[in-house]
């Protein structure tokens, strides 16, 4: 059981990993500030989401998993909300954005 | 009165679950700061629909959660196909998407299409929201309006 629960924590923890890895790449391809925004959406969510679920399974039934749980449900309230300013605010500092480019992007 | 009697209780709840010593000195420290933190915010007159929205249906509220969250999985193995796809598929795009909704329900709404990698609210008015995505089918998604009527329901 208890290896089984171990195994279950290290995919969660591998796979988070990835995606936060995902969102660094992202960040560095895509072409302008607004795609970019959306890279950072993927560490935020699923990325963290798995880690701190990968924590919690090393914590098992706890205070500390607890702990976990209200750190998770607060970043997703509050990383959109920095998303949305960010976006709130470049636009508003007459940024436009790319529109409608597929292929021929710079790699 | 009933809205101050909640928040007392959610923050005893939380105080509760968090210290984890109980103590008559920490358990009377904890019933002391949470009934400060009732007193300013019944001062700062912020107890009402939009401080603590108790008019929207828990059950559904809930629901709306999992389902949400099996969104974001989706749109996030999306996202980071195309992220690591040599070719970068993208076609990013900006448009109003409606949202006829109540002051909750509507930041319920932004902060879903936020959050959902691929889509990112910008501005928000009365009646729409701005909306940039990182692919046409992340808009067209959105203007299908699944999301929108599941936010409306949490409403009614």
């Amino acid at each position: 059981m208890e290896t089984f629960i171990n195994g279950a924590s290290w995919c969660l923890l591998l796979g988070g990993s990835f995606f936060v890895v995902t969102g660094g790449v992202g960040l560095l391809r895509l072409p302008d500030f607004f795609t970019r925004l959306h890279a950072t959406s993927i560490p935020d969510t699923l990325g963290a989401t798995m880690i701190i679920s990968g924590l919690m399974l090393q914590a098992g039934w706890s205070q500390p998993s607890l702990k976990l749980l209200l750190i998770m449900v607060f970043m997703l309230f509050t990383g959109p909300t920095a998303s949305h300013a960010l976006a709130k605010s470049s636009l508003h500092g007459h940024l436009k954005p790319l529109l409608r480019v597929t292929k021929e992007i710079e790699p | 009165m009933l809205r101050a009697a909640v928040l007392f209780m959610v923050l005893l709840l939380l105080w509760l679950l968090l210290s984890g010593i109980y103590e008559p000195l920490l358990l009377g420290l904890g019933i002391a700061s949470c009934a400060f933190v009732v007193w300013i915010a019944l001062r700062k007159d912020v107890l009402d629909a939009e401080g603590l929205p108790m008019h929207l249906h828990l059950g559904r509220s809930l629901h709306y959660a999992a389902w949400l969250a099996w969104q974001v999985f989706l749109s996030t193995l999306d996202v980071t196909w195309r992220i690591w796809h040599p070719a970068l598929p993208i076609s990013p795009g900006v448009r109003h998407v409606p949202a006829e909704l109540g002051d909750v329900a509507r930041v319920i709404y932004a902060n879903s299409i936020t959050l959902t990698p691929g889509t990112v609210s910008i501005d928000v008015d009365a009646d729409r929201i701005l909306v940039h995505s990182l692919t046409e089918e992340g808009l067209a998604g959105l203007e299908a309006g699944e999301m929108y009527r599941r936010v409306k329901h949490l409403e009614e």
